[in-house]
């Protein structure tokens, strides 16, 4: 047996790896002590709260009340036979159907026009950015003044040009089309300045190439340059605006109360109203699943589209 | 020449098509403003006048500053929105740096953990929160503004992406000094996060002076209320016509972030298309 070398290295060794293990089991705990409020708090307030929300849809539970059921599926059964969640989820997909295509369009359009400037882009893009920076709350409110029947501006143009005012927010044919002009309004500077960051990433020498190649018309300058090259952005901006649609609120419950009759109610207000007015927790619950499964599945096409994206 | 004049053609139409679309974007400041300034009477007589023709400004203003305790929902939201930034920065940079610089069995995990908790809007996990703060017997106080939001997987984010881009160099000197981990966190590292602490800061203090959502769920003494649901408020108190006064209260509301955004616009732009980055 050889023993002497096992020994020599084998006195040596374990010392050292000791030493290392010490000194990594400290770097370890240093890692977790210096992540752990962190990873505590997501679980308490994200994570926790989540999986809570999920089984409590499938519970009769309401605030307040000492103990509860299990229901399966009841909650799910109820929403397809509600009609005010019915109208809501309608609502909602046309809601986001309109205020996204109408300010991703308005905002590259704004963005690439501000762009091509050769003075002056500081300015407009100040302007245009400034629904971004305002208060929603407040800015709903000036808006429904603007509505307003007898004293509001748009009606005082009509009326002006000989058309009939109206109280735009409760007609049941127009509430919804005016959240979503508040909608548009709010988000098109947002997308704007998104875009613009994205123009500027774009190499201008692919701009002289092309021109090169004969291709020198603004029309295919989009269309084989700034599309093709913006698409990840497009992309970006287009979830993002979705995801922030999907959650309408502040308007809808200052302005309309999702009525009249339903006409403008959607997704998140219900859940408002189910879980603080009505305390019905449990079906609160279940309305949040819901909008979270279209929030994963807007996520989730984004990383699908994201894979497939062979631009560039 | 033809060329000179044609794109001095297209630039003037530039220019029109902008001022256009402005119109439609600056038209509820305008209406804001113009009605602000105006007396009810010169109000009630319609009209398109911007300028007012029987001014009211003094009245308007101070009628919004004592009808409503406005100046109260002003600080209200600065405490809230100025402890959630401080805690955010608090919890996530500790973290983000670990993420970023350390080298420990789960970190994956955590990391993942972080960007799956970036999916999660904040009405998601309303009903839960408000349970536990109902619980926790603190509903309708400052705590229940703040402590729900004191966790940004954003911030976390945002910070350990920063922290990646610093030298090692750098840490490891700090250690040779004998620095602790801690020490590198506060002295080291969150010095040279300036920028990136700003444009959170930025980001943040938008989002939560601006949320209605929360405050509206767990506050119902009045002299808690934050700018936005203190304006809905007023609203809804002073029903009818008194559209001078609730303009001016609006006007003051949104006027500080307007007015810093004014000033620092570059500054104010990274804040807020950071989320663009997630």
């Amino acid at each position: 047996m050889p023993s002497s070398d096992t020994m020599t290295f084998g006195s040596a060794m374990p010392a050292v790896s000791v030493h290392r293990k010490r000194r990594s089991l400290a770097a370890h705990a240093t890692a977790y002590a210096l992540s752990a409020p962190a990873l505590f708090l997501m679980g308490l307030l994200l994570i926790g709260p989540v999986l809570v929300v999920l089984m409590m849809s499938f519970t009769d539970y309401s605030l307040g009340n000492a103990s509860f059921e299990w229901v399966g599926l009841a909650n799910y059964a109820e929403m397809l036979e509600d009609d005010v969640f019915v109208k809501a989820i309608g609502n909602t997909l046309l809601y986001v159907g309109i205020v996204v295509p109408a300010s991703v369009f308005l905002g590259l359009g704004t963005a690439m026009l501000i762009e091509s400037l050769t003075f002056g882009r500081a300015f407009w893009r100040a302007v245009y950015f400034l629904p971004v920076m305002a208060t929603l709350m407040a800015m709903a409110i000036v808006w429904e003044f603007m509505l307003n029947a007898r004293f509001g501006m748009i009606s005082q143009l009509l009326t002006l040009l000989g058309l009939p005012a109206k109280n735009w927010l409760q007609e049941t044919s127009t509430a919804l089309p005016m959240l979503m002009v508040i909608g548009i309004w709010q988000a098109l500077g947002f997308n704007m300045v998104l875009f613009m960051a994205g123009l500027t990433s774009i190499p201008r020498d692919l701009y002289e190439a092309l021109e090169l190649d004969g291709g020198s018309s603004s029309w295919s300058r989009f269309w084989t340059v700034t599309w093709p090259l913006l698409s990840p952005v497009t992309l970006f901006v287009v979830v993002i605006t979705a995801i922030r649609s999907f959650q309408v609120f502040d308007p809808v419950h200052v302005l309309t109360k999702g009525g009249p009759n339903n006409a403008s109610m959607v997704l998140i207000y219900q859940l408002y109203q189910e879980g603080f007015d009505f305390f019905r927790s449990a079906y609160a619950a279940g309305l949040t699943v819901v909008f979270l499964v279209f929030i994963f599945a807007i996520t989730w096409v984004k990383s699908r589209v994201m894979e497939k994206n062979v631009h560039y | 020449m033809r060329y000179g004049t044609s794109t001095k053609l297209g630039s003037i139409a530039k220019h029109a098509v902008l001022a256009l679309g402005a119109v439609f974007i600056l038209a509820p400041f305008v209406q804001m403003i113009s009605t602000s300034l105006k007396s009810s009477q010169d109000i009630a007589q319609g009209g398109l006048n911007l300028i007012p023709r029987e001014w009211a400004a003094v009245e308007n203003y101070s009628q919004a500053l004592n009808a409503t305790p406005l100046l109260q929902y002003m600080l209200n939201g600065v405490i809230v929105t100025v402890c959630i930034f401080a805690m955010q920065v608090l919890i996530a940079l500790p973290c983000a740096y670990a993420l970023a610089k350390l080298r420990w069995r789960g970190r994956s995990t955590v990391f993942a953990l972080v960007l799956m908790c970036l999916l999660i809007p904040p009405h998601a996990v309303a009903i839960p929160v408000y349970i536990l703060l109902f619980k926790m017997g603190i509903l309708d106080t400052y705590a229940s503004l703040i402590l729900p939001f004191i966790i940004s997987v954003f911030g976390i984010f945002l910070m350990r992406q920063f922290f990646m881009t610093v030298p090692d160099d750098l840490i490891d000197a700090a250690r040779m000094d004998g620095m602790s981990e801690f020490a590198i966190v506060w002295r080291v590292m969150a010095p040279t996060a300036v920028p990136a602490l700003v444009a959170f800061g930025i980001f943040s203090v938008i989002a939560h002076w601006n949320d209605y959502f929360w405050p509206l769920i767990v506050l119902s003494s009045e002299e808690l209320y934050t700018p936005p649901l203190g304006i809905a408020t007023f609203r809804t108190a002073e029903v009818g016509y008194v559209f001078g006064p609730l303009m001016a209260a609006a006007t003051m509301v949104i006027a500080p972030l307007v007015i810093a955004f004014l000033f620092a616009q570059r500054r104010f732009i990274e804040g807020i298309t950071l989320t663009g980055m997630k």
